[in-house]
């Protein structure tokens, strides 16, 4: 194929990510969630189902939280997104993935990142929840390992110890 | 003293960094360069012959890597136990969904739209769907007689049981399928050169599994198979065995295109076309004394192990050793067989056919209770096998279990006593009904009977240059946390911090053969290896006269640096042996089943509104007796987990079949629980240390997915007095009941 006939119907769009400024050249309907991996390298937003049910591809569009399979990119253009690598400032882990890692979070850590942006979002919401506030906060992330028990412990470890 | 208690302690998981920060590996994550997509095109009915295959026109089909089973350079089929798996149908297809043809391309936008343009046509056959139907034998679509595999276990004299019997107590126990629901999708990339052969990235759970398939499809020598486990996004033993035939997909097409090729199901692929847990049906036929002693019995347990025979032989038999629970029996005969239907191959799941017959023992314990009068805790206890006594296979119990005491501690822990008085009184008013329910079980660690002598295990450990320590496993990480019990046992043997023990990755160029990651085997059977590789390491540093007895880190590294400044490498090696006087018999199906059990009290207290006619469980208790607990966070994590499946296997997932093919193969309609759906897990530990395990471990993995069905169905009949008997327990399924029998105070006549 030539380099016109893989462009035809692109276009260039243009999205904050992770406090960066980035142009990507895609097709408007392309999902963001295909964007962020294929385009931008971000793979810790990840696709579960396709459809919007398990929340792996969870990521934060100005600050409310989205499944990245459902937008397509053309609705990102101009936004202030956040993904999984955008938490961590260099080696400093954030307080929510400290947690995660600490009270057991994370098993097979193909939910994290989604489990862990819907966390921020719940707790940007309300900095001290209760538990029926995290179960409810979380119920549209799946875990099918941990049974929520030790994401439970993390959310409010990481409530805990993040200032009043 | 430096790695002193690190057995015992929540350390960090190993790869718990790179997961929370999104830079973990997946293989979806994976790209490699001039990378093709493969799919697969599979059978849309579930028996016939291929009549034709033909290839719509609107595709310029050029552009494509198209593999039949032609093209297969080896043998068709996906080596397992038996061969009777076809990697890709040649001339007929026994189920639906069955890989017919791969397609490459390297637009997986295009392939999507290409699949539903190869036009297949069939000659149906008639084709079988339960059970009943595959026994019936109208049809024979497996072998001779549709059975792929039958056990007998018989101990005592049943025959004479049944005249001394005050009371003889029938009954019929179902279970569904159910999807393992790995959040992460079946996925395996595999690229082909001439000089180095195969190469497959892949999520997985047995790399030597896909190695043997591997070797067989491709007709290609041992060294020139490599297979690599990426982080893998669950698993629960649905990645058991299908990835020996993605990545036999995978490796076709690389084969035949010449460039990599990255096979990533999507979530309706992965359903439908995957291996599920095998649905069950089990009848048993106990004489139980008038004080409700169990005198003998009989127990029928059949699995439907869907088209082709795959593991279904050795869920079977971990189902059927099972079948009689934590009681002793001094007169059993269990029956045991599997059958084929045109469904998919049904698979591993977490439990292994335990969880199915295991459910049909605790909802009988609750029948018998009733008809003989007694409360389910004391005919529980009047039952239990104590040590000196033997199991259903004449197995020894040697271990000092005392589960009258763990149903103490379980009772109180779940303030059972009161809250059953309660319910029982408010139950008469209101529409929502509540009931408690107890589950007692057992489930072995490791392979069953002669298998880890057969599998032989190798693990070795090897010390490094730098002072670190690399733990050498083909076992794998797939959240349970393989990595890190595993650098805890050789940072424990070595006594070394935690933070110079690493694991290696899982590469079958790199790694022996430690036996696949399976049957809860992995932290006491591998983890012994380890800890004995470990103390080879130490030992052959202290015997050269390079360190003494006690060590620093600095001395530690120090040594290692001169033995391989003298010898090359530092390297021990440890094997399986098996434990003396250790007695199975493969044939009679007798002796000892495995190494250990670990052994449990689950509670359940439900709810039941009978204005929507969903059951919610309200409490759990969780306690179980497996040796020692090497890592608290971690245990306390695989039995919540383990319980949120079987709460899902209880009351939510449904697997909904028409002619063979799952009908639900989506999030949006095969229903998991959520973090709204689960009331506090409260999971709680025994330790009464185990001789066989690393420092006393038993396998834990399997165990908490056997009790949480049976309890909480045990519930919703002390909850509403209606009788349930089958799983998946849906609202509907308990408003047909409750229509049909009417609710009554809350108390079962335990006659009907």
């Amino acid at each position: 194929m030539t380099n016109t006939s893989e462009n035809r119907g692109k276009c260039e769009l243009a999205l904050t990510v992770n406090g960066k400024s980035e142009t990507v050249r895609v097709y408007p309907m392309e999902r963001l969630l295909d964007v962020l991996r294929q385009e931008l390298g971000l793979t810790g937003a990840k696709e579960g189902c396709g459809e919007g049910e398990c929340g792996s591809c969870s990521v934060l569009m100005n600050g409310k939280l989205i499944n990245s399979c459902l937008v397509p990119v053309l609705q990102a253009a101009g936004t202030n997104l956040t993904t999984i690598e955008g938490l961590a400032e260099g080696p400093q882990l954030s307080a929510l993935q400290t947690a995660f890692l600490e009270c057991g979070g994370a098993q097979c850590g193909i939910c994290t990142p989604g489990m862990i942006l819907a966390s921020c979002h719940l707790l940007d919401k309300k900095p001290r929840p209760t538990l029926d506030d995290i179960r409810e906060g979380l119920s549209g992330n799946l875990c099918r390992c941990t049974g929520y028990m030790q994401i439970f412990d993390a959310v409010m470890e990481a409530a805990r110890r993040s200032p009043a | 003293m430096t790695g002193a208690h690190i057995i015992g302690k929540s350390v960090p998981r190993k790869e718990g960094r790179d997961k929370v920060t999104g830079a973990a590996r997946y293989i979806d994550d994976i790209s490699l360069p001039g990378m093709l997509c493969g799919a697969t095109v599979r059978s849309q009915t579930p028996r016939g012959l291929i009549k034709k295959i033909s290839f719509a026109s609107q595709f310029d089909w050029t552009e494509f890597v198209i593999v039949t089973a032609k093209d297969i350079p080896g043998k068709n089929c996906i080596a397992l136990i038996g061969d009777d798996q076809p990697c890709l149908a040649d001339g007929e297809v026994n189920h639906p969904e069955e890989p017919i043809l791969l397609l490459a391309h390297a637009d997986r936008h295009v392939l999507r739209k290409a699949i539903e343009a190869v036009l297949i046509e069939y000659d149906l056959l008639p084709a079988v769907f339960t059970i009943e139907e595959s026994e019936r034998r109208s049809q024979i679509v497996w072998g001779t007689d549709n059975v792929f595999k039958s056990f007998l276990i018989a101990k005592g004299d049943v025959d004479s049981v049944w005249e001394k019997a005050d009371y003889i107590v029938e009954g019929e126990y179902t279970t569904g399928a159910q999807e393992q629901f790995y959040i992460e999708n079946n996925g395996v990339i595999a690229s082909f050169d001439r000089e180095l052969g195969i190469t497959v990235w892949g999520s997985l759970q047995c790399p030597y599994y896909v190695h043997k398939a591997l070797m067989a499809l491709c007709n290609l020598p041992a060294e020139k198979v490599r297979v690599v486990q990426a982080e893998t996004g669950g698993a629960f033993g649905g990645k058991e065995d299908y990835p020996s035939m993605i990545a036999g997909h995978a490796a076709l097409l690389a084969m035949k295109s010449g460039r990599p090729v990255k096979i990533v199901y999507d979530r309706l692929e992965d359903m439908t076309a995957t291996t599920k847990r095998h649905p069950s049906r089990t009848h048993h036929r106990t004489a139980v004394s008038k004080e409700g002693k169990i005198l003998g019995g009989e127990i029928d347990f059949t699995i439907d192990g869907g088209a082709y025979a795959t593991l279904s032989s050795v869920v079977l038999s971990r189902g059927i050793i099972h079948a009689g629970g934590p009681y002793y029996w001094p007169n059993v005969r269990i029956r045991g067989k599997a059958v084929a239907t045109n469904a998919p191959p049904h698979g591993a799941f977490r439990g292994f056919g335990a969880p199915q017959s295991l459910f049909a023992m605790e909802r009988h314990m609750d029948r018998i209770a009733q008809v003989v009068g007694l409360s389910p805790v004391e005919i529980r206890r009047q039952n239990f096998l104590k040590p000196g006594q033997t199991t259903t296979t004449e197995q020894t119990v040697r271990e000092e279990i005392d589960l009258g005491k763990l149903l103490d501690r379980a009772l109180e822990l779940s303030d059972y006593p009161a809250k059953k008085a309660r319910f029982a009184r408010q139950n008469t008013k209101g529409s929502v009904k509540r009931g408690m329910g107890i589950a007692a079980f057992l489930h072995g660690a490791g392979f069953t009977g002669s298998g880890e002598r057969y599998l032989a295990s190798v693990v070795g450990v090897e010390g490094c240059a730098d002072g670190t320590v690399r733990v050498l496993v083909s076992s794998t990480e797939f959240g349970q946390g393989t990595n890190t019990v595993l650098c805890q046992i050789a940072a424990e043997a070595l006594d070394l911090p935690y933070d110079c023990v690493a694991i290696a990755q899982v590469d079958t160029n790199q790694v022996p053969n430690s036996g696949p990651t399976v049957a809860s085997r992995t932290a006491m059977v591998v983890g012994n290896l380890v800890r004995s590789a470990a103390i080879g390491v130490r030992q052959t540093l202290t015997g050269g006269g390079l360190l003494g007895n006690s060590y620093s880190p600095e001395e530690f590294r120090a040594a290692c640096r001169r033995h391989i400044a003298e010898h090359g490498e530092l390297r021990s090696y440890a094997r399986y042996e098996a434990p003396e006087g250790v007695f199975w018999d493969d044939e009679k199906y007798r002796g000892e089943a495995y190494a250990s059990f670990a052994w449990a009290i689950y509670v359940a207290e439900v709810a039941v509104d009978l204005s929507t006619y969903s059951a919610r469980v309200e409490d759990f208790v969780a306690l179980q007796e497996v040796g020692k607990v090497l890592h608290p966070i971690l245990a306390k994590g695989q039995i919540a987990g383990g319980v949120a499946q079987g709460i899902g296997f209880a009351l939510y997932e449904k697997v909904v079949w028409q002619n063979g093919r799952m009908q639900n193969g989506q999030m949006t309609n095969y229903i998991m629980p959520t973090s709204a759906d689960l009331p506090q897990l409260r999971v709680f530990f025994e330790e009464m240390g185990n001789v066989h395990g690393a420092y006393g471990a038993k396998g834990i993995g399997e165990l908490p997915m056997d009790g949480p069905a049976p309890a909480i169905v045990n519930a919703i009949e002390d909850a509403l007095g209606t009788r349930f008997d089958s799983i998946p327990l849906l609202p509907e399924d308990i408003f047909e009941a409750v229509f049909a029998n009417g609710v009554t105070d809350g108390k079962t006549d335990g006659r009907r």
